[in-house]
């Protein structure tokens, strides 16, 4: 029922502006996670990225090269982007930083401190 | 416990013909799966990577346009062959240190390869490319025989 709430509240916002949801990729390293997100066209002032109930939202608003002449071929999307994730509790959403280069979005989600590993010394 | 959960995308990406005839099932395994099941199944993901392309033509240029998001611009080949444009390069995983481990993976990692079949004529020994934001802008200057010519009347 939880899902059908959030995607209902999703297709509401989608009648105001459209958006393309890009590839993305996780990865896992003890300390946390790695986030990349695919947002040809995004630089840094496009970046809108937000935490809000746990649930993560990564906006990309293109500012693309203008050309001079007629398309003669198109199969490029006009859409910005968007995609949310749900945060894990073991992650400090305090601490998320990011980065964009070359239209690729990465996010760092360090873990909070109490879920770390931990190596535990026996005296 | 899912880790990162993601959520379905209201759109795949780039394949607007692929989106309409897998509807059907959409909405079908949106109710019968777990509502993240129906994420990553615009098959390109999985097949290889092609990257989107447009193509303009003014009176002096051919310009390509390719979306080609986190490259480094020395792994980006561009070649000129009997009026074929061909992109291709290779997109490398970033620095994996040690106890990584991919939860998910969407991005195509590996080799590429894109060609397109110019209109006109191109002058190959005056192209030149950009590389800014993840897109690669090449300028195909026509070869002087096609350009549009303005004819005077005496």
């Amino acid at each position: 029922m939880n899902t059908l709430t959030r995607e209902n509240r999703d297709s509401d916002r989608v009648q105001t502006e459209q958006f393309l949801a890009p590839p993305a990729s996780v990865i896992e390293a003890g300390e946390g996670y790695t986030l990349e997100v695919e947002m040809p066209g995004v630089n840094k002032d496009g970046l809108d990225i937000s935490v809000e109930n746990n649930e993560l939202t990564i906006i990309g608003r293109r500012s693309l090269p203008v050309v001079e002449g007629t398309l003669i071929h198109h199969e490029s999307r006009p859409e910005n982007f968007r995609r949310t994730f749900e945060l894990d509790p073991s992650i400090d959403a305090n601490k998320i930083s990011a980065n964009v280069e070359q239209g690729l979005v990465t996010l760092t989600l360090p873990k909070a401190e109490h879920v770390k590993p931990r190596k535990i010394t026996v005296s | 416990m899912p880790l990162i959960r993601y959520q379905a995308p209201e759109l795949a990406p780039w394949s607007a013909a692929d989106r309409w005839s897998n509807l059907g099932d959409e909405l079908n395994s949106f109710f019968e799966l777990p509502f993240w099941s129906s994420f990553g199944r615009a098959g390109q993901l999985f097949t290889g990577w092609s990257p989107a392309l447009d193509l303009y033509q003014s009176n002096d240029n051919v310009i390509a346009v390719v979306e080609l998001p986190g490259m480094r611009k020395g792994d980006i080949e561009i070649s000129l062959h009997d009026g074929t444009l061909t992109i291709s390069g290779e997109r490398r995983r970033e620095s994996s240190s040690n106890g990584e481990k991919a939860e998910r993976t969407e991005r195509y990692i590996g080799r590429f390869r894109r060609s397109i079949a110019l209109p006109t004529s191109v002058d190959a020994t005056k192209v030149s490319a950009t590389y800014r934001d993840g897109i690669l802008t090449v300028t195909l200057p026509k070869a002087e025989e096609v350009k549009p010519k303005q004819i005077q009347v005496s």
